[in-house]
């Protein structure tokens, strides 16, 4: 392992242009915002061939995606860059610095930042969709914000940025600027800003209050000064200030976000908005509370019971659900609990699942919507019930749903089956055997609403007289992507190390 | 007796109170300026009164004496600015009750909020 | 020069003032009082560099000793102030240069700016002065010069809402009269340091009592302190567009700075804060203007008027953090002071450039602006940010340091009241960003951005409400020694 390791550690210093690390985490965070500025003057969208416009976008991804790649190779190694900025408060500055979790959530999201651009392409010029400069635009400054919650080295920081996040992602969800959309949006920022002012800000000052920081670190900043209800009552406040983890009750505003576009619902409420959401509590649990701190004291073991309900009432939900999206969009709050359930249990391994789960639930669910996306796309289908028989002309993407459906239930030889691993693991651990049981549980729930539409689409003949059959999949772009994201599910099975290993250092600063 | 001697003040709360009651109860605008215009002058009195010494005179320096007993100016100085803004309020009210006379046709605050639709 | 600076910066705009009755062209009297606003910035600025470099400055007028004579006094808490009056009327008198939406008849813009200018020395003066009944004097002028102002407005409402409005500021005014009075009976002088010195050997009398009762109803008034409110609405939706923004970032602010000069150097926070437990009463009051100044906000339909209410609501703030009498509580109302100043500046002139595009200020004539005037919309979603208090802006700074005093106290229901207040702004704002964003603009007419002459004042005021959101020193440094030192010995 070490022998790899150093080896992928001099790989990765070795490129490039000679930077300091300081630098790389200010050219991470601004590459995106500078990307969305060329987009905004650049404008106009094209609907034939491939514009300008298109390739600074692309060139942005790669850019920061590099960025974040380089910066890797010295966490991996140990290090932790770090960048501060200026004072905004006495005693409490902008600053940024890198531990594994971050590392983590800042690879995923830039690294998916990538398909989804060009999925994008494909996706709005098939849709006819209107405003593409402004959806690039707020998508490159989400990527910037959410790059910045990653790299956050205080709780003000990360709070600015993840308040950043969700004002930027608001024109992404009202995009298409119908009443539906007005309404989903009003649903969106309402919860999330009431959860976040009201909870999340009350939390984070009675912490500033209380211990006199608002650090990130590990062992936590909280034991010595808070014990017994008023730490139960701070973890509460947290844990349901942060919206976006989509935690029962505060999650209807997933569902409504799902009248977005695809590309928009794929990345960000599958991955960077909602994986915001859970990296902030898996962070605040382990560098603001601290492992130790919160199994001494007992004090998540409601969190663990929260997660466990909102795990099975999702699930339930998604069961209920016709519209693929939706039933998508309640699976993705169902998987989002698997990681709040594996802050919440609070030992080594299930930090090391929840952190884990955060990659392979990403290149999933991302690969799923992708393919709803696809669909609705090429053929005009959003209820589930209308894709009998839908294999035959889209048999990639139908493919590629089935391998990403396979990593979300966590059967091998898919990554999801990692997570489900030490999630499991970490519920033993921590002697928590009703969870190990809600677990297996959602597992089985799985596989109930997601196979049975791969079930449909390849063994049930069409319900219509499709005029000339044969293959009439998605545009290329948008099939491309979704196939290698399926891969990645794949890879990410056979070669889990790198993340691994991330996940491992969790905790230790 | 106390009570008796202090007169002067009696007559300020009075004044004060009659003058607000004209501006809270009273219709008409002439009539509201009226009776800020006696609110005013009841603290003009406030303070002109506080400035009387017992056995004070007025207080200008005669030839020769300097060993006298003099009533305080300083509050006489102070109410000949209050009135001059007093002055300056009425005239200025008056004035928007002319223009509001030009605009509106009537001056009574009821018909006005009639008119208006609500109560400005 | 530089010792007759004090002096200088009241005169200044005092004799413009008259100097602009002489000049009856509209234009020259136009630029003539943006170089006056100009250099009493500028005389603002050095003013408070010299206070932190060299500490209080006292400036005796015609060579009088205090406390015989009157004396002006700057010591960090009215540089601070100065500097907020001076720089709201340094951006908007510029503002529009060019452009008139007034209902000032041809040839009487002069007077206009005479009485703008007649305002600024007012606020100035009250704000510089040392001496009490100087404080009464100034007062009046602003009064009596914003009374004019706001009766310029183009619907005649305008003139009844300035009616209403003097009715009450003359009843305000005139308690502060009383109770400057009662304060004289009890020490001999008007000199506010005198004052303060020996108000204490009269703390258990009833005269200081009620002394201290009229002063706060008076500056309560002037305030809008709910329940004193009623006139604020009115008035700043029917005053001209730029009236109104210049008074609600600056008279409320002035008349603030009078209650803590009252209550923390008169009186001395012991005596208010211990004795007569005033905050028992302020801090009841100060929640409720928060919460029904913004819940009435979110059913108006004329856009001044919400934002008029939200003042009323951001007010509420303020006089919450003067009752925390701890140095993170008057902290937080300070720092609001500018932040507030900005923001509402800001947002009014917003509103002043679509009165310009639009003619009208009800929000259901603003669908659709959002794509027609794309950088003025801009301005008005961060000044909106900035009242909801998004971390960034400087709406988050005063939250902050209202939470933590909050906290400080173990007051835990109020620092959840304050942050649930937050929310209902973002009701209100967004109500109307929506409306802005999302909605089909009225098809006949023909609508345009903005001028520059609008544009940049207006951006150079909300651009403020990012950059002092992010670079706190100036606002809240300034503010934090300003507490500090009004409350000496208090923690």
């Amino acid at each position: 392992m070490d022998g790899w390791r150093s080896w992928f550690c001099g790989k990765l210093s070795s490129w490039g242009p000679p930077l300091t690390p300081d630098q790389l985490i200010a050219l991470s965070i601004l590459s995106p915002a500078v990307g969305a500025l060329a987009i905004a003057l650049i404008g106009r969208n094209n609907d034939a061939g491939y514009n300008p416009r298109d390739i600074v976008t692309v060139i942005a991804t790669l850019i920061t995606f590099g960025f974040v790649v380089k910066l890797a190779g010295p966490v991996v190694a140990g290090d932790r860059p770090e960048l501060s900025l200026f004072e905004v408060l006495p005693g409490l500055a902008i600053a940024f610095k890198i531990e594994p979790l971050g590392m983590l959530f800042a690879l995923v999201a830039s690294g998916l930042w990538i398909p989804t651009s060009i999925y994008s392409f494909g996706y709005m010029r098939g849709h006819h969709e209107r405003h593409q400069t402004r959806f690039f635009v707020c998508f490159a400054i989400a990527i910037s914000a959410a790059l910045g919650i990653a790299f956050a080295r205080n709780l003000l920081t990360l709070f600015l940025f993840y308040e950043l996040l969700t004002f930027s992602t608001y024109p992404l969800v009202t995009h298409a600027g119908s009443g539906k959309a007005v309404k989903a949006g009003r649903s969106y920022l309402g919860i999330l800003i009431f959860t976040s002012v009201s909870f999340l800000l009350l939390a984070i000052v009675w912490t500033w209050q209380t211990t006199g920081t608002l650090e990130f670190r590990p062992g936590g900043i909280v034991s010595g000064h808070f014990e017994s209800s008023r730490a139960i009552l701070l973890l509460a406040l947290f844990v349901f200030g942060t919206g976006k983890a989509a935690l029962m009750p505060f999650h209807r505003w997933l569902p409504a976000a799902m009248v977005a576009p695809t590309p928009v619902s794929a990345l960000l409420h599958a991955v960077a908005v909602v994986k915001a959401g859970v990296f902030t509590v898996l962070k605040i649990i382990v560098y603001v509370f601290g492992i130790e701190f919160l199994t001494d004291g007992n004090y998540a073991l409601w969190l663990c019971y929260v997660a466990g309900f909102t795990l099975i009432a999702a699930s339930l939900v998604a069961l209920t659900k016709d519209n693929l999206k939706a039933r998508l969009a309640y699976s993705t709050i169902s998987q989002l609990s698997y990681i709040v359930l594996g802050a919440a249990l609070a030992t080594k391994t299930s930090i090391v699942g929840g952190g884990m789960h955060i990659v392979m639930h990403a290149a999933g669910k991302i690969t799923l919507f992708f393919c709803a996306g696809a669909i609705m796309v090429a053929s005009h289908k959003t209820e589930i019930s209308d894709m009998k028989g839908i294999g035959r002309q889209m048999p990639f993407t139908m493919f590629a749903f089935f391998i990403a459906s396979l990593s979300i239930i966590g059967l091998p030889p898919l990554g999801g089956a990692w997570s489900k691993w030490y999630l499991i693991l970490g519920a033993l651990d921590a002697q928590q055997f009703l969870m190990v049981g809600v677990l297996i549980v959602s597992s089985l729930l799985n596989i109930a609403y997601l196979l049975p539409i791969v079930v449909n689409a390849f063994f049930f003949p069409t319900t219509e007289v499709e005029i000339g059959g044969g293959i009439k999949e998605a545009p290329i772009a948008c099939v491309a992507s979704l196939l290698v994201t399926a891969f990645s599910c794949l890879i990410l099975f056979l070669y889990p190390d790198f993340f691994l290993n991330l996940a491992q250092m969790i905790g230790e600063f | 007796m106390q009570w008796l001697g202090l007169w002067h003040y009696w007559a300020v709360i009075i004044l004060m109170m009659i003058g607000l009651y004209i501006v809270i109860a009273r219709d008409n605008l002439v009539k509201k300026v009226m009776g800020l215009s006696i609110f005013q002058v009841s603290v003009i009195m406030f303070y002109v009164s506080t400035g009387k010494v017992e056995g004070g005179t007025a207080p200008i320096i005669p030839e020769g004496g300097h060993d006298l007993v003099y009533s305080n100016p300083l509050p006489h100085v102070l109410m000949l600015t209050a009135i001059v803004v007093g002055i300056s309020t009425t005239a200025l009210a008056l004035a928007l009750i002319v223009r509001i006379q030009e605009a509106y046709g009537t001056v009574e605050d009821d018909e006005l909020n009639a008119i208006d639709g609500a109560a400005l | 020069m530089m010792e007759q600076l004090p002096a200088l910066q009241v005169v200044l705009p005092l004799f413009s003032a008259l100097l602009c009755l002489l000049i009856r062209n509209k234009t020259a009297s136009r630029l003539f009082s943006v170089a006056v606003s100009w250099g009493c910035l500028a005389i603002a600025l050095i003013l408070l560099r010299t206070v932190q470099e060299t500490g209080i400055i006292s400036y005796h007028f015609g060579g009088w000793f205090p406390p015989l004579g009157i004396e002006y006094r700057i010591d960090l808490l009215n540089a601070y102030v100065l500097i907020i009056v001076a720089m709201i009327s340094a951006v908007v008198l510029p503002f529009g240069v060019g452009h008139w939406g007034l209902s000032i008849p041809e040839g009487r813009e002069y007077l206009f700016f005479c009485a703008f200018l007649l305002c600024i020395s007012g606020l100035l003066g009250i704000t510089i002065t040392g001496d009490a009944f100087n404080v009464f004097v100034f007062l009046e002028i602003t009064s009596l010069s914003s009374y004019a102002l706001i009766a310029m407005g183009r619907n005649r409402r305008a003139l009844r809402a300035a009616f209403t409005y003097l009715v009450m500021g003359t009843v305000g005014g005139t308690f502060i009269l009383i109770g400057i009075g009662m304060m004289y009976l009890e020490t001999g002088t008007l000199n506010m340091v005198d004052i303060a010195n020996r108000l204490p050997l009269a703390y258990g009398s009833r005269t200081v009592l009620v002394a201290f009762a009229f002063l706060t109803v008076g500056v309560g008034i002037k305030l809008a302190v709910f329940p004193l409110h009623h006139w604020l609405p009115n008035a700043y939706s029917y005053a001209p567009a730029t009236v109104s923004a210049f008074l609600a970032a600056t008279a409320t602010k002035v008349s603030y700075y009078v209650l803590v000069r009252v209550i923390f150097t008169l009186f001395g926070a012991a005596y208010i804060f211990e004795t007569l437990r005033f905050h028992v009463l302020l801090i009841p009051l100060s929640l409720l203007a928060m919460f029904i100044g913004s819940t009435v906000a979110i059913y108006q339909t004329n856009i001044k008027r919400l934002l008029a209410y939200s003042s009323i609501s951001q007010i509420g703030y303020m006089t919450l953090g003067l009752s925390f009498a701890s140095i993170n509580g008057l902290t937080g109302g300070l720092v609001h002071l500018f932040n507030h100043a900005l923001m509402k500046g800001g947002l009014f002139l917003v509103l002043a450039s679509v009165m310009h595009s639009i003619a009208s200020n009800e929000i259901d004539d603003m669908r659709g602006l959002g794509r027609k005037m794309p950088f003025t919309m801009a301005a008005f979603v961060l000044g909106g940010l900035s009242l909801i208090g998004v971390p960034g802006t400087v709406g988050f700074i005063s939250k902050w340091y209202l939470v933590v005093a909050a906290l400080e106290k173990g007051w835990y229901p109020i620092a959840v009241l304050i942050l649930l207040s937050s929310f209902l702004a973002v009701i209100y704002i967004w109500r109307v960003v929506e409306i802005f964003f999302f909605r089909e603009p009225a098809a006949e007419k023909s609508i345009k951005e903005a001028p520059l002459s609008m544009l940049i004042p207006t951006w150079i005021l909300i651009g403020g409400t990012l950059f002092f959101g992010l670079q706190t020193e100036w606002t809240a440094g300034v503010a934090g020694s300003v507490a500090n030192f009004l409350l000496g010995g208090l923690p």
